[in-house]
This record gives structure tokens, C-alpha cells and sequence, in this order.
């Protein structure tokens, strides 16, 4: 929490005028029972003054409105400052989040991150709003009372101590002992949500199985774990109300006994116990808010934390630094090894090749032999472990992210699209393209068909996740994407999956030709997408064991062999 | 789901609580015991204060006496107070337990249709969220609403006992209080509701630039974005601090109308005392101090009903939405004398099968096929041409609309569910995996499988040298993403080699599996689908040439079927199909 107070610094005066507010409105709450002690006490003496009793609760009245003034002040405040916080916050927890490494957007992973920007941020938010507006005010009203009871009479001023005491111990008991327990029942009840989604998702295999029965005894029980624990948790809180209310009355008849005896003997007049009655009163109703709101603040503070954490990640920010390492060829990896999150295996390691503008670089591999952590590492979106790559001589490490990515053009595994129209997502490549420039790519990216069969062809509005399209259209406009920015390098990471033979034949003819010669780097599982590279980097279990035409390879490589032969029968070669 | 009305709601709630009926009336006559408590004590401290008269001597007697008064009061109200909160956590905990139940073995018997036609988030929501919301709104609730009411009506009849002048003043301000509260509110309604569609907008920004993030990074589109969620970023802040700020406007708003009831019980038991008006009713100091303190707990309850109210609407759509799924139609049972189907040889017939998920929209029309005991039967077509939905026939997934389908000439529509299911192996290129072990997994179509028949299944598979490779081997626990999508499809595999069912679907099962462990599983494969009716599709057309049949699938009918090389000699769809994935 600490780390993120800077966030309140641009409204510093509206943090400390909304807790003055509240004492102030606090104050006036306190002098209350003062002014009808003074009406008891001037009626007791037999006097007559109607105008002071007139007078007395005009008072009242006045330290109602002049309550009423000040809290709708410091809520005022407290909302400007709470809602002024959040929104700071939210903006660099955003920015940061941005420029996180793919390493770190790994580690994190995405669900994290979008709780600590939503919720996280908003129970923040609450936290410091009800700080603000009550963390001075319960407590002023209770240790208030507790003082003026001791001005009034020193034994009373004791049986608010021992009360106080003991309320705080049994709400505060209460709470300590039933919070994990509240979160047992949360895990409880965490089980069967996941039953019951499990149920769902699996349907079709569960009645495949004939599951039925077993799946329902399985969830009724954890389902009578959860009221087990439930049931437990209120037997505890259970008790709150009833003892808290027995020590306060309890309480009240100390107070009214001992002021009989001061009464008795002269020490105390009737306005003064009547007074101490209403401030007892008065301090349960706060005690139980302070409680609810330290619950509240723990919380905000277990939020704040894992923000402040993720503030605090070191964002790697590379320079362009014109460091010139020297080499002939366009692109070059001399010896690198990937190695994520210090495992003991590397993801990648020795692995040395070249490539040449207008080159056609495929890669193939089984599943997890590194296929994308090769190509991931041009753009640098991980570092490597050792060894170095090189475009035009220059390392990747001193190019600079943003000027590196201009020059790539990237097509990922996961065909993504966003809401927004197809020209605004292909836009995306390259932000003032115009409608000629697009379909261009579009028509290298074999996706003509896609904006033909939308009645408002590039101004079709594209739903999240691109849901209003199939896997092979969102690939399809996912390459033209790419293609827009007319990239130096272009990386297509198993993007042609979901594409049937003919059009991804197609594809890679349509790349061939394209005038501003791209490297083109395929990373794919058929052999048929990059047997026509000129160079082909064979993978297994992170280890570059082969690298050469198809030709070459058949000849040379038992695996490269063994996964051709795998997708074509010899005889049909 | 037609929706309910709230009559129907409130009648299916009753018979809901039926159960709970001698808890229920218990736990009301607690509730009236502490609230009786609870407003008795302040008179007795009242007259307690009378006692102190000033000028006399106090009579400590009396003062104990009302004290013991007191004591056993509070003793009796605490004691209600507990046992109201126990029996309240029991009925509610209870109900709500026997609606998930209720709810979760509805969802076994519905027809797939429901649960395909509905998003997941949103069933499972109503079993959990509105479940808890519904038992937190109506049962906690009511018990609010209900004390709240005596409370309200107990401290005006004691009021109007002790004065009912000073009672009647007190019931003319109080209104205003409510009014208040209620101006606020409907003020801040449409606050909140803006505020709430500002977070929506941006959360979903947020799920979606976060969730690709990689993919924002690669086109070096974090300007962009930054821009964009500032400008959302914006409009939140003012409308959430407008909404903050009106909504909390209700507290210090209500206390104020408390003070001017409070200044007015003052003034007038004041004056009345002070200018000895002469009413027919005895007034005293103490009875001035208990009114006082009976003014303060009357305002309470009316700032709670109001909340309680709106919660209440609440509990009850949120009841009428969990009712939807009970209520909603089963599927429809099997018929009293539908067949047990044993010792199956597989003869699998259509006969004229016409079906559609949606009468609108025509699918498959007049579908035949007949798959002889033993055959292997390919699927293949371009996407949406009705692979998966010939699968939802077979298993009987949903029910066909007209024609027949015949297993060994038993009409399935006359079959038993249970022994249809049990006699096909399905494996689907959705690999689903219950939360459990390895072992629970795999042992699902025949859980007495000893470990060494388990481990067999498993190495048919490919699947042994990767379990052995998790932390603990069979008894591993499989979490979300602790497998790669190839593994899980092997584990799903192996599921099918444990039970040999002497029928099989296969679809796309070996997707997710690069093509040299595909050619190994295959001849695994090969050796399980001998004699054995299978039914497989795939896009991979090297996995199909070996079938006895194919049929080829287009927009729900069948266009061409035959052998590989037959389909092939007639250079139609299939030949073009399997002739481009040699083009260059």
C-alpha cells in the first residue's frame, strides 16, 4: 500500500480534508448528548425557561446541519481522492502491463493481469475511500465517548475502558477466528463451481460414459462439504449480535448503577447519567463498523500489494544502440540457446544459420522441439541465453524493440482478431494504409473470398475474439495483416493450420512473388508448406539436428525422413 | 428458458421451503422474542433514571429490582438472538444445498441441446452466483425486513404508550427520511448503471488488449492502446466519482433527518416537562430519556428496509433463474420396455434421417448409410458440412427428427441410453480430462481395471513414457495446463483402449499428435478398429484411404461415398480434395 500512496499526491489536499471533515461531523455527533444532559439538568433545577429549552434544541438542530455539511464534504473528497487514485494507477498499472517481456507475460499470465487491472484496482479504490471517510471517525466516536465519560465521572470513564475492552476482544475475536474460516468456505465453494463447469464442458464424455450418477454423488458431496462449512462458520458469528449486545446492556446497568450511588450522594446530576447512557449506545454501531472496515482495508492492502508487484517488475527496455557486430548476410544466428525461467533444459540451443533477403527460411519439428522459440527470438521477444543473432550485422539485443518489430512481420500461432472493423484490424500493420495497400495483402493472403462474403467488405465489423469468423478466415486476415506493413521479415508461426492444401499452396506462391522480397521464415508440421524453402532448419527436443533443401534433408536426415514419410506414403513421393 | 413469472417464482419458493416449515415458524417467533427484548430494555432504563429523582434519597431496592428486570431480559433476548441466527444459517444453508443439488443432477438429465445452445459462464453463474445471492437476498433478507418491521411497529406502539403526542410527531418526520433515501437512490440508479457500462467497456478492453498482448507488442500498438484506454480511462473516473458521490450522499442525509426527529422528541418532552402541560398521560424525565433512545432505533430499521427491498427483487430474479434450469424439460426418458443392447456385432443403419438443431434451418435432409459389422467408416468434408453433427446422431447426442438409425436393426430411439453409449469408444478432438488423477482419467470406461491393464492401455497409446515422466507417474493430479493438448488427446486415446467397446468414433483424435507418434498410435489403432464398426473423421486424408467407406460430407448430405480409389476414378470433390494437398 505504501508504494502506491503516490498515487494520492495529486490530491493531497482532498486527502486530508475528507478525514477533518469526518472528525468534524464526529465531533458535533459527540456534543449530542451534552445538550440534552443540559435540558435534563435545567428541567431537574425546576426551572421554567422555555427559550432555553427552545434554544437548546435549535442547537441540535444546527449540529445536524453543520453534521450534515461537513460529511457531504468529506465524501466529496474522499470520492475525488479515491476515484482520482484509481484512475492514475489504473493508467501506469496499463502502461506497465504493456511493456512487460513476453518472459514476464509468461510468468504473470494473462488472467493475473486482468484481475489486478480490474478488481484488484477497484477494491483498492474502496479501500481508500472508506479510509478516508471513516478510519478517523469510528474511532474518534469511540475513544471520544470513553473521554468524555472520564470528564464526567472517573468510575464511568473506567466502565467504557473495561466495555470497550471487552467488545473489541469479542468483535474482533469473532472476526480473527471466522476470516479463515470464511475462506475455507470459499475454497469449498471454488470446488463446486469447477464441478459444475467440469460438468458442463465434459457433458458429452460423461454421457459417453455413462457418468451421470457418479458425477452427482461426486458433487453432493463436496456440495455438503461446503454447507458443513458454511453451517460452522455461522455457528461462530452466530454469537456476534447476541454477546455484543449483552456486554453493552450489562454495561449500561454498571453505568446506571454507579451513577445512582454518585447520584446519591451528589456527586453526578441526572442530565450526566442520562448522557453517559446515550454514549454508551452510541460506540457498539462504531466498533462494528471500525471491524468491518479494518476487513475491507486488509483486503484493499492484499490488493495493493500484488499491484505494487507487478509495478515494480523490471520492464526491459532496449536501446538503439548502433553497435555494428559485422556480417555478410542479412540474418545470422551464431550459436544461440534460449533457455526460459532457468530450467535445467534449454529451449533451443545450438543453433547457427543464415538467411538472405527474399530467402524462404522453413522450419519443422515435433511438438515442443522449439519451433517458435527460434523464430520468437528474431523479434526479441525473449533474450537469448547465449550466443547472438545478428539483421544486418547488428545484434537484435542493441536494434531496439520498436524499431525491430516495425521491420517484422509477425503472424502468430493463435489467429487473433479485434473488435473493430476488418480495415481497423488490418490497419493494425500499419496505421494510415489505405483501402488500395490493404487489399493488396489481402489478396497475397488468399483472403479476397473473406471480404467478398461480408456485405460490408472491410467495414464488416469484426466481434471479439473475431468470433464471426473461422479458424481459416481470422488465419487468412491475420497474414494480410502482416503483409500491410510491407515487412523486411516475415514470420508465419504454423499460420496455415487451418488451411487446406490448395490455398496454403497458393499462399506461398503469392509470397514468392511479392516485389520488396521479404525473408519469409514458415514455421510449420507438414512438410508440404516448406519443402520449397530454400533452407530448411530441422528441429528436436530444442536441438537443431539438420539444416538444408528438402531434397538434402531426405537424403541426409533419419528424422526429417521420418516425419515426410509420416504425411506421404513413399510410393506416392 | 421461458422466463417465470413472479407469482410462479414465489409459489415454486414455497414449495421450496416446505421442508423448513416448524424451522421457518420457529425462527419467526425467536425473531419476535428478540425483538420484544430488544425494545422492552429501554423503558425499565427509563424508569430506572426516574428512580433518581433529585432532592430524595435513590431507592436502591427498586433500582435492583428493575436491574433483575433487566438482566433476565437481555439474558432471554440474547439467547433468542442466537438461536434466530443458528436456525436462519441452517434453513438457508440447507436451501440453498438442496437447490445446487437439485440444479447439478438436472444438468445430467438435459438434453445436450440445452447445454449447447447455452454459454457455460451462464449456467454455471445461476448454480453458484445467483444461488448464494437468491439465499442471501430472500432468507437473510426476509429475516431483515421482517425484524425490521416489528421493530418499527413495536417502537411506535411503546412510543404512543409513553406520549402519544411526542409518537405522533415522531411519525410524521420519519417519512421523510424514507423519502429522502428514496430520491437518492432512484438519483443514483441511473448513476451506477452508466458507471457500470463505462466498466464493462473497459474491462473488456482490458480482456482483450491483455489477453493478446503478445500479438499488441509484436505490431508495437501500446500508444495506441494507452490512448485509447485513457480516453475510457476518463469518462470512469468522472462517471464513477458522480456516482460515489451521490450514492454516499444516502448516509449523512438520513442522519440528518434522524437529528431533526431526535431535536424534535426533545423539544416537545422538554416543553411538555417544562411547562407541566397538562395532558392525561403521566410524562417523566426517564420516560422523556427512553423516547429519546426509542427515537434513535426507530430510524434505523427504515434506512435498512429500503436496501432490503431492492435485495429482495433481486433474490427473486435470481430465484426465477435458477428455476429456469429445474424446471426446464428433460430429456426425454427411455421408454419402459427399451432394449438392452449386448453382445453388439455393429451393423449401424440411417434410414432416411432428417434433422436440424433449429427447424429454421434445414441441415440433413434425407441422410442413409449402412456401415456393416466390422467396417471402417470415413467422414470427410470441408468445415460445417455436418461431420460432427452425424457423431451427436450416433450417440444419440440429440435425437434425429425423422427416418431411423438401427444398431444390429434395434431402432436406437428404442434403446436404452445407457447400453447405446457403453457400446461405442469415442474419442473427440476436444479433449476433455476431469479434474483427478491419471488413473481416474483413464480407468473412466471401466473403473475396476487392475493397474497393469491400465499401463497396457496406456503404452498402446504412446501415452506411458510421458505419465512416467510427471511428478507422480498414474497418480498424478492433472491440472489445467499441466498437459499440452497432444498429451491430453493421448490420454483420451488410451481412455478408449482400457474399455474396447466393439464400436468406435473417432474425431479427429490425433489432431493435436505431430505426424510421427500419429503413424505409431495408428497402428495401434489399426489393431483396435479390427472387427470392430468405426466411425473416423479427419482432415488428414492419409488417415482415411485405408476405410472401407467414405463418405464425402457436404452441407449436410452425402456427395459422393465408396472406396479411396473409387472416389479417386470419378474425379469428383473427394479427388479434388485429396489431389491439392500435392499442388505446389
Amino acid at each position: 500500500m505504501g508504494k502506491l500512496l503516490k498515487y494520492l499526491k495529486h490530491y493531497k489536499v482532498q486527502s486530508v480534508l475528507a478525514p477533518l471533515f469526518k472528525l468534524l461531523e464526529a465531533g458535533f455527533e459527540l456534543i449530542v448528548p451534552l445538550v440534552v444532559s443540559a435540558i435534563i439538568n435545567s428541567i431537574d433545577g425546576g426551572s421554567k425557561d422555555v427559550s432555553f429549552v427552545i434554544y437548546a434544541c435549535l442547537i441540535l438542530v444546527a449540529l445536524g446541519v453543520v453534521g450534515l455539511i461537513s460529511a457531504v464534504s468529506a465524501q466529496y473528497f474522499a470520492a475525488k481522492a479515491a476515484v482520482g487514485f484509481s484512475k492514475e494507477l489504473r493508467h501506469d498499472l496499463f502502461n506497465k502491463i504493456q511493456l512487460l517481456s513476453y518472459s514476464e507475460i509468461d510468468r504473470l499470465g494473462t488472467g493475473k493481469m486482468i484481475t489486478r487491472m480490474t478488481s484488484d484496482v477497484n477494491q483498492v479504490q474502496s479501500g481508500v475511500n472508506m479510509v478516508l471517510r471513516l478510519f478517523m471517525r469510528s474511532p474518534f466516536i469511540v475513544f471520544g465517548a470513553m473521554i468524555i465519560a472520564f470528564f464526567i465521572n472517573v468510575i464511568a470513564g473506567e466502565i467504557f475502558a473495561v466495555s470497550i475492552a471487552v467488545l473489541c476482544a469479542i468483535v474482533f475475536g469473532i472476526m480473527l477466528i471466522s476470516i479463515p474460516l470464511y475462506k475455507k468456505v470459499q475454497g469449498n465453494l471454488d470446488n463446486i463451481t469447477v464441478s459444475t463447469r467440469e460438468t458442463l464442458t465434459g457433458s458429452r464424455v460423461i454421457r459417453a460414459f455413462c457418468k451421470e450418477e457418479d458425477e452427482i454423488r461426486d458433487y453432493n458431496r463436496k456440495n455438503a462439504e461446503l454447507t458443513r462449512s458454511q453451517l460452522f462458520v455461522g455457528k461462530i458469528s452466530a454469537l456476534m449480535n447476541p454477546l455484543t449486545y449483552a456486554v453493552i446492556n450489562v454495561a449500561i446497568i454498571a453505568l446506571l448503577y454507579t451513577g445512582a450511588i454518585k447520584f446519591d450522594a451528589g456527586a453526578l446530576d441526572r442530565g450526566q447519567v442520562v448522557a453517559l447512557y446515550n454514549y454508551m449506545s452510541q460506540i457498539l454501531i462504531e466498533l462494528i463498523k471500525l471491524a468491518n472496515l479494518i476487513i475491507t482495508v486488509t483486503k484493499s492492502f492484499a490488493c495493493a500489494g500484488r499491484i505494487a508487484e507487478v509495478l515494480e517488475m523490471p520492464s526491459v527496455s532496449s536501446v538503439d544502440v548502433s553497435v555494428l557486430t559485422g556480417s555478410e548476410h542479412f540474418i545470422e544466428y551464431k550459436d544461440v540457446a534460449v533457455n526460459y525461467s532457468n530450467s535445467p533444459l534449454n529451449a533451443l540451443e545450438g543453433v547457427t544459420f543464415c538467411a538472405e533477403r527474399g530467402e524462404t527460411i522453413g522450419i519443422i519439428g515435433g511438438t515442443g522441439s522449439g519451433k517458435t522459440t527460434l523464430v520468437n527470438v528474431l523479434p526479441h521477444f525473449y533474450g537469448v541465453h547465449s550466443g547472438e543473432i545478428l539483421i544486418d550485422g547488428k545484434n537484435v539485443n542493441f536494434i531496439g524493440d520498436e524499431k525491430l518489430r516495425d521491420i517484422c512481420g509477425i503472424v502468430p500461432q493463435k489467429a487473433v482478431l479485434f473488435e473493430g472493423t476488418i480495415r481497423e484490424n488490418l490497419q493494425w500493420g500499419k496505421n494510415d494504409a489505405t483501402d488500395d495497400e490493404i487489399m493488396s495483402a489481402v489478396s497475397i493472403a488468399q483472403a479476397e473470398d473473406v471480404i467478398n462474403s461480408k456485405n460490408d467488405g472491410l467495414d464488416e465489423m469484426v466481434e471479439q475474439g473475431g468470433k464471426n469468423f473461422s479458424g481459416g478466415q481470422r488465419q487468412r486476415l491475420t497474414i494480410a495483416r502482416a503483409l500491410v506493413k510491407r515487412p523486411e521479415i516475415l514470420i508465419l508461426d504454423d499460420s496455415a493450420s487451418a488451411l487446406d492444401y490448395a490455398t496454403d499452396a497458393k499462399l506461398r506462391q503469392s509470397l514468392k512473388s511479392l516485389d520488396y522480397k521479404p525473408t519469409v521464415f514458415i514455421v510449420s508440421q507438414r512438410t508440404s508448406s516448406i519443402r520449397h524453402a530454400d533452407k530448411i532448419i530441422v528441429l528436436e527436443g530444442g536441438k537443431m539436428i539438420g539444416c538444408g533443401t528438402h531434397d538434402e534433408l531426405l537424403k541426409s536426415n533419419e528424422i526429417y525422413r521420418e516425419i515426410h514419410y509420416s504425411q506421404f506414403k513413399k510410393e506416392e513421393v | 428458458m421461458p422466463a417465470l413469472s413472479q407469482k410462479l417464482i414465489f409459489k415454486r419458493i414455497l414449495k421450496q421451503l416446505k421442508k423448513y416449515g416448524f424451522q421457518l415458524a420457529a425462527t419467526i417467533m425467536f425473531a419476535l422474542i428478540a425483538v420484544a427484548g430488544n425494545l422492552a430494555v429501554p423503558i425499565f432504563f427509563g424508569q430506572v433514571i426516574d428512580l433518581l429523582v433529585v432532592g430524595q434519597k435513590v431507592n436502591f431496592d427498586a433500582v435492583t429490582l428493575k436491574f433483575f428486570i433487566i438482566v433476565v431480559i437481555i439474558a432471554v433476548t440474547c439467547l433468542a438472538q442466537w438461536l434466530m441466527n443458528i436456525l436462519n444459517n441452517h434453513i438457508t444453508y440447507k436451501v440453498v444445498k438442496d437447490i445446487r443439488e437439485e440444479a447439478f443432477s438436472k444438468l445430467q438429465k438435459l438434453p445436450l441441446s440445452f447445454i449447447d445452445a447455452h454459454s457455460y459462464g451462464d449456467i454455471v453463474g445461476r448454480n453458484i452466483a445467483d444461488v448464494d445471492q437468491f439465499a442471501d437476498g430472500l432468507l437473510m433478507g426476509f429475516t431483515q425486513l421482517f425484524t425490521g418491521i416489528l421493530t418499527i411497529a413495536g417502537t411506535l406502539g411503546i412510543m404512543l404508550a409513553i406520549n402519544w403526542v411526542i409518537a405522533l410527531i415522531v411519525f410524521v418526520i420519519t417519512p421523510l427520511s424514507l423519502f429522502v433515501a428514496k430520491f437518492i437512490a432512484s438519483r443514483t440508479y441511473s448513476l451506477f448503471k452508466r458507471t457500470s457500462e463505462i466498466r464493462g467497456e473497459q474491462t473488456a478492453f482490458i480482456d482483450e488488449m491483455i489477453g493478446n498482448l503478445k500479438v499488441v507488442k509484436a505490431f508495437n500498438r501500446d500508444d495506441e492502446n494507452l490512448e485509447k484506454f485513457d480516453e475510457i480511462n476518463d469518462r470512469l473516473t468522472k462517471a464513477s466519482l458522480k456516482s460515489i458521490f451521490y450514492s454516499s450522499l444516502t448516509n449523512p442525509s438520513t442522519r440528518f433527518v434522524n437529528a431533526v426527529v431526535y431535536a424534535a422528541v426533545a423539544l416537545s418532552g422538554a416543553l411538555m416537562l417544562v411547562l407541566d402541560v397538562s395532558l392525561p398521560i403521566a410524562f417523566s424525565i426517564g420516560m422523556l430519556s427512553s423516547l429519546l433512545s426509542y427515537a434513535n432505533q426507530y430510524t434505523k430499521p427504515f434506512n435498512e428496509i429500503s436496501g432490503v427491498v431492492t435485495e429482495l427483487q433481486n433474490a427473486i430474479a435470481c430465484a426465477g433463474r435458477i428455476y429456469e434450469i429445474i424446471d426446464e424439460k428433460e430429456q426425454t426418458p427411455d421408454s419402459d420396455n427399451a432394449v438392452v443392447l449386448e453382445n453388439v456385432k455393429g451393423d449401424v443403419v440411417f434410414e432416411n434421417v432428417k434433422f436440424s438443431y433449429n427447424p429454421d434451418q434445414k441441415l440433413i435432409e434425407d441422410l442413409n448409410i449402412m456401415a456393416k459389422a466390422g467396417q471402417r467408416i470415413a467422414i470427410v468434408g470441408p468445415t460445417g458440412c455436418g461431420k460432427t453433427t452425424l457423431i451427436n446422431l450416433l450417440m444419440r447426442f440429440y435425437d434425429i427428427d425423422d427416418g431411423s438409425i438401427k444398431i444390429d436393426g434395434h431402432t436406437i430411439s428404442e434403446v436404452t441410453r445407457r447400453s447405446l453409449r457403453r457400446n461405442y469408444g469415442m474419442v473427440l478432438q476436444d479433449t476433455w480430462l476431469k479434474s483427478g488423477t491419471v488413473k481416474e482419467n483413464l480407468n473412466l470406461g471401466k473403473p475396476d481395471a487392475g493397474d497393469d491393464e491400465i499401463e497396457a492401455a496406456a503404452r498402446a497409446a504412446h501415452a506411458h513414457n510421458f505419465i512416467m515422466q510427471l511428478p507422480k507417474g498414474y497418480d498424478t493430479v492433472i491440472t489445467e495446463n499441466s498437459l499440452s493438448q497432444g498429451q491430453k488427446q493421448l490420454l483420451c486415446i488410451a481412455r478408449i483402449m482400457l474399455c474396447l467397446p466393439p464400436m468406435l468414433i473417432l474425431d479427429e483424435a490425433t489432431s493435436s499428435i505431430d505426424t510421427r507418434t500419429e503413424l505409431k498410435i495408428n497402428a495401434a489403432f489399426a489393431r483396435l478398429m479390427k472387427g470392430r464398426t468405426s466411425f473416423i473423421v479427419a482432415h488428414r486424408l492419409s488417415t482415411i484411404k485405408e476405410a472401407d467407406l467414405i463418405l464425402v460430407m457436404k452441407d449436410g448430405n452425402i456427395i459422393e461415398q465408396g472406396t479411396h480409389d473409387s472416389l479417386l476414378a470419378k474425379g469428383g470433390f473427394y479427388s479434388n480434395l485429396y489431389n491439392s494437398q500435392f499442388a505446389i
